[in-house]
């Protein structure tokens, strides 16, 4: 469960529809803080807040150009994301086959 | 396909699923009550899973590490709510740390286990998860089940495929 612990804060991350929005647009990477801002009806320090939030998640890093700061998406970190949810999404119902194959061994034994 | 339903309930945080299985309610039971078979089916493959304590009682514990590929020894547990052999199980699954102590940090979800048997060999087995809040079931394992995880794929999905080109080229 490794893998809970990276699914569980980028998942958490990704569970906000401004923060996902936020991945959207900084896939560019031209943008700073200030600039994606603009596009939300929120404070600037809201903004700032969500990106940390992708930030610590290893969803977006932030580079400097020049004497700006842009924020920029890691598209790795999504497709890491990406294939911890599928994982996931298998889990039970693996869970379930193995038990349908416990019971079809024991009943096999049993007939012996 | 022995999965014969899965439905995710944003609204109320559950997330159930039933399965049917050609056995009576007592086979079905043991593999939750015996813990070699638990750890038979509790991990998968990559990640086989051992019960160091197992003690099937209201107010009792079972703890488990899984042994990843490359030797990491996640460690969970499960603290029991209710145990009515051979037709209901309610636990709280949580993660614990190295040291087994329970990780507080990561929210516990709680499952019931119901198992019912159907007539005709069949016995039918309903697992519901149920998570505290919505962030904890956006955190934990909600294991991707959870609508708002869909469609954070579905973003991801269409991010992905907006210019892969562009975005993996050198720049």
């Amino acid at each position: 469960m490794q893998i809970a612990l990276d699914h569980d804060r980028i998942f958490g991350a990704l569970g906000d529809a401004t923060r996902r929005d936020i991945v959207r647009r900084a896939i560019d990477g031209k943008e700073g803080v200030a600039e994606l801002a603009a596009h939300y009806p929120m404070s600037f320090a809201a903004v700032q807040k969500h990106v940390a939030v992708l930030e610590r998640a290893g969803l977006v890093t932030k580079h400097r150009i020049g004497r700006r700061k842009v924020v920029r998406t890691n598209l790795e970190g999504l497709r890491a994301a990406r294939r911890l949810l599928d994982q996931y999404e298998k889990l039970w119902r693996e869970r379930v086959e193995r038990m349908t194959q416990l019971i079809s061994e024991s009943r096999k034994e049993t007939d012996r | 396909m022995t999965v014969t339903g899965i439905t995710k309930d944003p609204a109320t945080r559950m997330m159930t699923l039933d399965a049917e299985f050609d056995a009576t309610a007592d086979r079905v039971w043991q593999l939750w009550a015996d813990p070699r078979q638990l750890e038979r089916w509790w991990g998968p493959p990559t990640y086989p899973a051992t019960v160091d304590a197992h003690d099937l009682r209201p107010g009792g514990r079972v703890e488990y590490h899984m042994t990843g590929p490359e030797g990491n020894q996640p460690r969970g547990y499960w603290e029991i709510d209710e145990v009515e052999p051979p037709h209901r199980l309610v636990f709280r699954d949580g993660f614990a740390n190295e040291d087994g102590t329970p990780n507080t940090e990561l929210p516990m979800a709680t499952a019931r286990v119901t198992i019912q048997e159907l007539g005709g060999g069949k016995t039918r087995m309903t697992i519901e998860h149920e998570f505290p809040t919505v962030e904890a079931m956006e955190q934990v394992v909600a294991m991707g089940m959870e609508e708002g995880l869909k469609q954070a794929v579905g973003q991801i999905d269409a991010i992905l495929a907006e210019d892969p080109i562009e975005a993996e080229g050198p720049r």
